[in-house]
């Protein structure tokens, strides 16, 4: 197993608090932080055909956003904070696509944050993170 | 946007100044159709007589076509059905490649295309024409349509053009220039292509156009209690106006919440119809029988049972394109790097429209008529298989009208495309506009003529393009039949795996 984290961020003040507490504790264990955005995407969903012609520059344009406007600047910071820093953009389901990234790259634990989700949905098929916590083969940590 | 609205002025214009006139216009047009409409069905149509029956050559063509692929490729639409089943589930997809267009989504969106009001209305007009027992042929049909569709999908895909601004074009106009080309048949691929690229568009006109805006205008005119008569420019010109608002006017929104809404709608048909003939169900024997002897001895049809047979293939055809090379257009956007993946996705398009669909309405309205032979009052189309509902749920014609409506739509909205697609390749993408003001024109002219010249236009266009879209295949059929081969051979190897959830290569299946 590789000394390192994967980190799941957003735009949102919870994965920045995640961020946070990751840095912290890979700096007590010197390991490498893999910050990973995934983008939500479902292979199920139904198009017209134009969109599906324009699916492969759309999908480009996704990840050149999520990559400039999410992860370069906090990849920056942690880099600032004497850290080994990987970033990793996925479509997919949130905790589903989470899981599997963190098998792939072989890493000690995940650490998310606790999305502030308390809609209807939420409450039906409960959160990205405790769906996280129910799926993953490698310990979670859910920062509040 | 400064054209859209001298447009809209222009239509105003228009509509104020023909309303005077309004309850004339029906038959004006009407009477200026119908002549064109039988010409190009003798054209088209030209018919052998053979025992009495009349048999139009392109449906020979079509039949031959379909069966020779069936044996070519070994039984690919019964063979490769496992997996494209797997394909489809995503079993074989690449996480590296999520976001991009999945096997799933080319299939809901090429089904969305094919499944219209043909699968409600048409099985109507083929038992009415050709008895209980064009009903068999119709699956027949089908079933070996199945390997066409498998054809053309894998060199829709394999022939497809990537577009500079990263979008992708692809269809039998592609495989047919770059297909042939490949096989140093420069000049006749290049002739094809345009040949099918002019036929795709007309085609779109009708199959894709009008005969959807004309059924689903009847529909709603049923339902309305006839309110409606002599009104269908107004219906006409309201559907016109939403097309525009999407395909002109940009506005995907109206489109997507279709395509979201049209799945649903297709289960929630086969529900109802499903309840309906286990509500029948003391008549399901009888039903099933006149089907099976219908096919073989069809009394009181022209032509016998090779009339139904006819009738049969014509509306299978017509209901899931295969041969006409339609939904490789639409299956081109797939992500994949094995052409004929697609191929065996799309094996699944005349499973779900003909053999499905096509067969769960027949069954309706064959329960309906054992039970009561005038259930429909002589109706035909959309409004017989409507009164089939009807007689078990009275309230069932609103929400089928509904549904047909929006089968009607996001046929169109997919037939726009198709259509578009041959216009950009005859002319460039500069002149997309215009294609798209003549198309929404044929919305509202599909409400304004009746059935019978409708369908006379669109059968025979979308017919007449399916000649060299079959022959291109019989040029290709070997190219794919060597991809799909090298294909088997590296599952059976295990070179090709799936991946399972956890993105980690599972083990090969054994095959």
């Amino acid at each position: 197993m590789n000394n390192s984290y994967l980190v799941a961020v957003d735009n949102s003040d919870g994965s920045k608090r995640a961020l946070q507490h990751a840095v912290e504790r890979a700096k007590a264990s010197s390991a490498k932080l893999i910050l990973t955005h995934v983008i939500d995407w479902s292979p199920y969903s139904f198009h017209t055909p134009d969109e599906l012609a324009e699916r492969t520059k759309r999908r480009e344009e996704e990840i050149i956003r999520a990559r400039d406007i999410v992860l370069v600047p906090l990849a920056e910071e942690v880099r600032q904070a004497g850290l080994e820093v990987e970033i990793e953009i996925q479509h997919g389901r949130g905790a589903e696509t989470l899981a599997q990234l963190a098998e792939q790259h072989n890493v000690a634990q995940i650490i998310a944050g606790r999305s502030g989700e308390t809609n209807l949905k939420t409450l039906m098929f409960g959160s990205t993170s405790s769906k996280l916590v129910q799926i993953s083969s490698v310990p979670v940590l859910i920062v509040p | 946007m400064k054209t859209i609205a001298s447009m809209l002025a222009m239509l105003g214009a228009w509509l104020s100044s023909s309303s005077a006139h309004a309850a004339g216009i029906d038959e004006t047009i009407n009477e200026l159709t119908a002549p064109i409409a039988s010409f190009i069905g003798q054209v088209v149509f030209f018919k052998i007589p053979l025992f009495g029956a009349q048999l139009p050559l392109v449906v020979l063509w079509l039949v031959v076509g379909a069966v020779f692929f069936t044996l070519y490729m070994g039984f690919v639409n019964l063979r490769g059905f496992k997996h494209a089943i797997e394909l489809v589930r995503g079993d074989y997809a690449n996480p590296k490649d999520s976001g991009e267009v999945s096997h799933f989504q080319a299939l809901a969106t090429a089904v969305s295309g094919t499944v219209g009001i043909g699968n409600i209305g048409g099985v109507a007009v083929a038992v009415t024409v050709g008895g209980a027992g064009a009903t068999f042929w119709m699956i027949l049909a089908g079933f070996l349509g199945m390997s066409t569709k498998f054809v053309e999908c894998a060199l829709g895909v394999k022939y497809r053009q990537e577009n500079p601004d990263g979008s992708v074009s692809g269809g039998p106009m592609y495989y047919m220039r770059n297909g042939l080309a490949a096989q140093g048949r420069e000049g006749l691929g290049k002739f094809m292509g345009t040949f099918y690229a002019v036929g795709i568009f007309i085609g779109a006109l009708g199959i894709g156009n009008m005969f959807q805006s004309n059924q689903a205008y009847v529909q709603l005119n049923t339902v309305a209690g006839g309110a409606l008569d002599g009104l269908g420019w107004l219906v006409g010109l309201a559907l016109a106006g939403l097309v525009f608002l999407v395909i002109v006017g940009g506005i995907k929104s109206i489109a997507s919440v279709t395509e979201k809404i049209v799945p649903f709608m297709a289960v929630l048909y086969c529900t109802f119809a499903i309840i309906v003939i286990l509500l029948n169900a003391s008549y399901i024997p009888e039903a099933i029988s006149n089907i099976f002897v219908g096919a073989f001895s069809a009394e009181g049809v022209t032509g016998g049972a090779l009339g139904a047979l006819i009738i049969g293939f014509q509306r299978a055809v017509f209901s899931n394109e295969a041969g006409i090379g339609s939904a490789s257009i639409a299956h081109s956007a797939v992500k994949t790097n094995e052409p004929v993946t697609e191929g065996y996705v799309s094996l699944l398009e005349p499973f779900i429209d003909t053999i499905v669909i096509c067969t769960i309405t027949a069954l309706v309205i064959g329960t309906s008529q054992v039970a009561d032979p005038n259930f429909a009052g002589g109706a035909t189309g959309v409004a017989m298989t409507s009164a089939a509902f009807e007689r078990q749920f009275s309230w069932f014609p609103l929400p089928l009208a509904i549904a047909a409506l929006l089968f009607a739509f996001s046929t169109m909205i997919s037939w726009s495309y198709y259509g578009l697609k041959g216009w950009t390749y005859l002319f460039g993408e500069g002149s997309q506009t215009l294609y798209k003001v003549i198309f929404c024109a044929f919305v509202a002219l599909g409400c304004m003529v009746q059935l019978g010249p409708i369908l006379d236009i669109s059968d025979a266009l979308v017919f007449l393009i399916c000649v060299p879209n079959i022959l291109a295949l019989y040029f290709l059929a070997p190219v794919v039949k060597r991809e799909m081969n090298d294909y088997l051979a590296r599952i059976k190897s295990g070179e090709i795996r799936k991946h399972n959830q956890s993105g980690s290569d599972s083990m090969a299946e054994e095959t």
